[in-house]
């Protein structure tokens, strides 16, 4: 994967087949970007795991927090990295010791570890880079456009209503969330 | 067409931004005349607020309607993102709210519009914002106005009045140097004649009065993220980099990646200066640009044959416009604007001030007023109206000395446009 500019079908597709996210470095505090993405995440009908020694054992939105990956009782299909790069290699390790696997790496935003990458692609595992998973959510269902942000793609589809809501679009395509 | 195929010009000034209404399917972007939006429910509500969902609240902050002409012209420029407000000269002000301090100081090239001159030198330095001025046609005049306390600096990429068009890319590596954005007023230009985020420019800024909408019908301003500052190194900027206090602490430059400067001028300038555009105004605005491209082949081409008219008449001592090969700026409109120097022009009348009025007075078809970029072809004489009220010597560095006619070219039969110029300079 080329991990400058991801296809847009390859984002979809992510976002489309996971449903439980392990996020490593949620934040407590309401107001650090972790937050934000945590609760749009379970907004769009995700589950969103925290991971953060600091508040394990506490709830954030509700959610248990757990101390590392290893701790979390149940299958996850994306881990997301809130953390510094250097941080992303020991992650993956312990993403690839997880039983079963995680099918997804997501770094957020300025996280890039292209080794820890490599590696989790090596596995078999999907990587993606620099990236927000809610600003992506966002600029593929079309919400992002109401913050006037260029999602960069057209289409003369209608944008897919989400959860009987009228302001909250969906990913169209299969996707059941509510 | 797939997601990744990136669509042309004349495709994203059609669709960009304006999907099909997701509750009815109208096609044509629908106006939402609406103050406010209802909430969902109470955490929807104070999700909005805390800026944790993307959203619609009051029309002040944001609006569907406006927020197509948003995504679309940042689409046109390849900005990150955009924000439209209710006039340019309200785009230039949340724009400088956003990155300036009591006490900064900014650089703008003198070769700009009268009004902007005029909002810089004095209503700005009521917010103790200090205008240092340099010469757009001489790059090293920047270099040299550089002081610690700058922050930012503002050029046209083709000046009103005079057509001049400026060199961004020399402009762009002294703000590079100086550690800080270029931002460039594209306005005469429009983004179908020239893309200043290619050039290194960081923040694009419109009057969409002007070619954007082209039909005169409405006021209207855009900001353009290019996305490309990072707002966050040394902490000069504190409305992005510092946590803002009226949404609980959050770092705006942090939160939002490549567009927060966008939302930063939104969820603050905006909110708190309260300058919005109608989303009447943004339908038409939007409906403008549909024909961007087409009307701006058509200004161009007209304003050729009209400049070569002029150039060869008894009555008209110089004719300043950079589409002319031999203008002292051809070289840089070729490089910047190879489709055409756009349409607004100078040129100057034999027998000075009086004789600049009588031609204004005696046009048929032109319309004497105050604006550019209309279907119809526009005259004015600055030296009696738009920069009456700048000093001689500012009016001449401003390009708008005694003599000197400002045209903006219609999209009119171009015979029609020039046999009306020809009849008001027999009789002036
Ligand atoms: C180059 C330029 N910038 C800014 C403005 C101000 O725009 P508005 O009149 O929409 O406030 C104008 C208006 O004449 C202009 O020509």
């Amino acid at each position: 994967m080329n991990h400058d500019s991801y296809p847009d079908a390859y984002i979809r597709e992510i976002l489309d087949s996971c449903r439980v996210i392990a996020m490593v470095g949620a934040s407590a505090n309401t107001v650090r970007p972790s937050y934000f993405v945590l609760k749009y995440m379970l907004e769009k009908g995700y589950r969103v795991i925290p991971v953060n020694p600091g508040q394990a054992g506490k709830d954030i939105l509700g959610q248990r927090v757990y101390a590392s990956l290893s701790d979390i009782p149940e299958p996850i299909d994306m881990v997301d990295i809130f953390r510094a790069s250097e941080a992303a290699d020991g992650i993956v390790d312990e993403a690839l010791a997880l039983e079963p696997r995680p099918k997804v790496i997501w770094m957020q935003l300025s996280v890039r570890n292209d080794e820890a990458a490599a590696k989790a692609e090596a596995a078999g595992l999907k990587v993606v880079m620099n990236r927000c998973p809610k600003i992506e959510y966002g600029r593929l269902s079309g919400e992002i456009a109401w913050a006037g942000v260029n999602r960069r793609t057209v289409s003369s589809k209608r944008p897919v209503l989400s959860g009987g809501g009228f302001q909250r679009l969906g990913l169209g395509k299969g996707r059941t969330s509510n | 067409m797939s997601e990744d195929h990136v669509p042309g010009f004349n495709t994203l000034s059609i669709h960009a931004g304006a999907q099909p209404d997701p509750t009815t399917g109208a096609r044509a972007t629908p106006i939402y005349q609406t103050t406010s939006f209802v909430f969902e429910d109470v955490d929807h509500a104070a999700s909005l607020f805390g800026l944790q969902a993307f959203g619609n609240i009051y029309t002040r902050i944001g609006n569907p309607t406006c927020a197509v002409l948003e995504e679309r012209v940042a689409a046109l420029e390849g900005g990150t993102a955009a924000l439209a407000v209710a006039s340019g000269h309200a785009a230039q002000l949340i724009v400088m709210h956003t990155l300036l301090q009591p006490g900064d100081e900014f650089i703008a090239g003198t070769q700009l519009y009268g009004g902007s001159i005029n909002q810089f030198n004095h209503a700005f330095k009521k917010f103790d914002w200090h205008v240092a001025w340099a010469d757009s046609t001489d790059v090293s005049s920047f270099e040299k106005a550089v002081t610690p306390k700058t922050k930012a600096i503002f050029i046209e990429s083709v000046a009103n009045p005079g057509g001049v068009v400026v060199d961004i890319e020399g402009i762009a590596q002294v703000a590079r140097r100086a550690g800080v954005p270029l931002i460039v007023d594209n306005t005469l230009a429009s983004p179908y004649l020239c893309r200043p985020f290619e050039h290194g420019a960081d923040i694009v800024v419109h009057s969409a009065t002007k070619f954007l909408g082209g039909h005169g019908n409405s006021i209207g301003g855009v900001i353009v993220d290019g996305g490309t500052f990072n707002w966050m190194r040394e902490g000069r900027y504190p409305t992005l980099s510092e946590p803002c206090e009226s949404y609980q602490g959050m770092v705006l430059g942090e939160t939002f990646g490549n567009f927060a400067f966008a939302i930063a001028c939104r969820v603050l300038g905006l909110r708190d200066l309260g300058a919005a555009l109608s989303p009447f105004n943004a339908f038409l605005l939007v409906t403008g640009i549909e024909t961007l491209s087409l009307r701006m082949d058509r200004h161009c081409a007209n304003a050729v044959a009209v400049a070569e008219f002029l150039s060869s008449h008894p009555k008209v001592a110089w004719v300043s416009y950079s589409g002319l090969p031999g203008d002292r700026y051809h070289a840089l409109q070729q490089k910047y604007c190879p489709k055409g120097g756009g349409a607004v022009f100078t040129f100057g009348v034999k027998g000075g001030y009086d004789a600049g009025v009588k031609v204004v007075s005696n046009v048929q078809l032109f319309s004497h007023l105050a604006n550019i970029g209309d279907t119809r072809s526009l005259i004015i004489h600055p030296a009696s109206t738009t920069h009456r009220q700048l000093s001689d010597q500012q009016k001449t560095s401003a390009g708008a000395g005694p003599d000197v006619i400002r045209v903006s070219i219609g999209i009119e039969d171009k015979e029609d446009i020039i046999a009306d110029l020809d009849q008001a300079l027999a009789s002036a």
